[in-house]
């Protein structure tokens, strides 16, 4: 069991703001934090690994309490089990990909382990490669490979596939899902990006201004429950426009931008940035008149 | 007179070493604290260890030397207490180089660390290193080239200094005259030649250190994240 209960107050690009969390997060599951960037998402990963200080609450993880303030409590993050994957990886340069996991075992003799674990993230043939060396792709894969030799309760990953082209980020958002779940950890990642949490969410908290508004799995948040779709995207709206009597709607799924017609009452409900789901039936239910005007 | 220039010569390289070697057990952890700390008092400490970098060397040699006077307290204190006389003694220069040369040492480790992303630490944290292992670990094997700079800029510094070493240490053969003043007593003795054989080796080995620095550095850089 994995409880946050804190709160801290933030400063904002518009004023400041009390971060106030009191969730569970499930465990063996990928939960998402989702919000737009100063939301404070960044800001409950700090505190849960012990970089940053809440101004009040507890976090319990498994029986252990890693805060309190009523209790004057207060692990440093070394005594925390966390894995932690910064969001500019913060590989160490000194050390090659294999130097870099067999400084983060506790245990030096579990060697076994960090082997495995290159060889899960495909970075074997890699390992006597110092970090800077490597594509961002291969860095984002030695940090996860990294944060992974301690075995943490629970992992953390800020941002993690932010840097990166699109394509390499669905290759390696395939990857990281694989890892999920053959490794079964309990991960709380940070995201800006809704395709991620489409693609990788088991669980997600929609965070705006330090307060989770939703909490659920990412369709029961973001719509799309209940309809019978024959295909269904997930996108936000970019563009409407005015066509006759009609409205062209460009969503924005994935990185394509697709156009769809409404009407005047669809659209009254609609504004750049809405998030809407786009989906078709077998049977299209538009009719489009034949005769000239 | 040979001998007295090999003499001279090896004088002024064991105190070049001598002050390098204490100097970087004393300015890493300054360093370190300079490039952490949030602390309020943060430009006073900053300004003490650059002050000799603006003071005349004369000044900081009569002030010490009124310090480790042995007529005054604090100098009576070291010689009643350690047997310590640190006026005109070649220990005393080492003191007087040490707190001479010392932000030639602290600002190039200072501004390395500095310089190095936050979360290279934060992350050590959270793969469970306390501090000290961070530092020794991940820190320091990262900025070797602010590192190797300090040493030899110190080294070079304290091979060069002239005001404070005369007003500390006086000018005794074997045990205080360094090359930069044996230079200067040759002078005004008109001994041109020997003065110039110091003058020429001080030249040589400054540039050739310089030389290495730089060439070293340049190998560093392209394996250091920049």
């Amino acid at each position: 069991m994995i409880k946050l209960n804190f709160s801290k107050k933030l400063l904002g690009s518009e004023g400041s703001f009390d971060l106030t969390i009191n969730e569970e997060i499930p465990k063996e599951r990928l939960s998402i934090l989702f919000g737009k960037s100063g939301a404070g998402k960044s800001t409950i990963l700090g505190i849960l690994a012990g970089l940053i200080k809440p101004d009040s609450g507890e976090i319990i993880v498994d029986d252990e309490v890693w805060f309190s303030s009523s209790k004057k409590i207060d692990l440093p993050p070394q005594k925390r089990s966390i894995g932690f994957v910064f969001q500019d990886y913060a590989l160490f340069p000194n050390m090659s990909v294999l130097e870099n996991l067999l400084y983060a075992l506790s245990d030096k003799s579990d060697k076994k382990l960090v082997y495995e674990i290159l060889e899960l993230t495909e970075l074997t043939s890699l390992k006597d490669v110092k970090p800077q060396l490597l594509s961002g792709g291969q860095q984002q894969r030695a940090a996860v490979a990294r944060a992974l030799v301690r075995k943490p309760k629970i992992l953390l990953l800020d941002e993690p596939l932010s840097a990166l082209d699109f394509a390499m980020r669905a290759k390696l958002q395939d990857e990281f899902l694989n890892i999920q779940h053959k490794l079964k950890t309990t991960t709380l990642l940070v995201t800006h990006d809704i395709s991620e949490v489409y693609k990788l969410a088991d669980f997600v908290y929609e965070l705006q201004e330090g307060k989770v508004l939703n909490r659920g799995t990412p369709s029961e948040i973001f719509g799309g429950v209940g309809i019978s779709g024959k295909f269904k995207f997930n996108g936000e709206v970019v563009a409407i426009t005015k066509s006759d009597i009609l409205y062209v709607v460009s969503v924005l799924v994935d990185n394509e931008v697709v156009k769809a017609v409404a009407g005047r009452k669809e659209v009254q409900n609609l504004k750049i940035g809405s998030r809407v789901v786009l989906s078709s039936k077998a049977f299209n239910p538009l009719i489009i008149s034949a005769q000239p005007q | 007179m040979e001998d007295s220039f090999f003499q001279t010569m090896k004088l002024t390289f064991e105190l070049a070493a001598i002050t390098t070697l204490i100097l970087l057990f004393i300015a890493i952890p300054i360093a370190y604290f300079l490039s952490q700390t949030k602390w309020a008092f943060k430009p006073v400490i900053e300004a003490v260890v650059s002050l000799p970098l603006v003071l005349p060397p004369s000044v900081l040699g009569f002030y010490l030397l009124l310090a480790f006077s042995p007529k005054n307290s604090f100098g009576s204190w070291l010689e009643a207490n350690f047997d310590l006389r640190l006026v005109f003694s070649f220990e005393g220069l080492i003191v007087a180089s040490v707190i001479f040369s010392l932000p030639f040492m602290v600002h190039p480790i200072q501004s390395g660390l500095s310089a190095l992303p936050k979360n290279l630490s934060l992350a050590a944290y959270t793969l469970g290193k306390s501090r000290l292992n961070t530092l020794f670990f991940v820190l320091l094997p990262n900025i070797r080239s602010s590192l190797l700079t300090g040493i030899v800029i110190s080294f070079a510094h304290t091979i060069g200094e002239f005001g404070v070493v005369l007003m500390m240490g006086g000018n005794i053969a074997g045990e205080t005259r360094v090359a930069s003043i044996a230079i200067y007593d040759e002078v005004e003795a008109l001994n041109y030649d020997i003065a110039n054989q110091y003058a020429m080796t001080l030249f040589i080995i400054s540039f050739a250190i310089l030389l290495f620095v730089y060439a070293i550095n340049r190998h560093f850089m392209r394996a250091e994240i920049k």
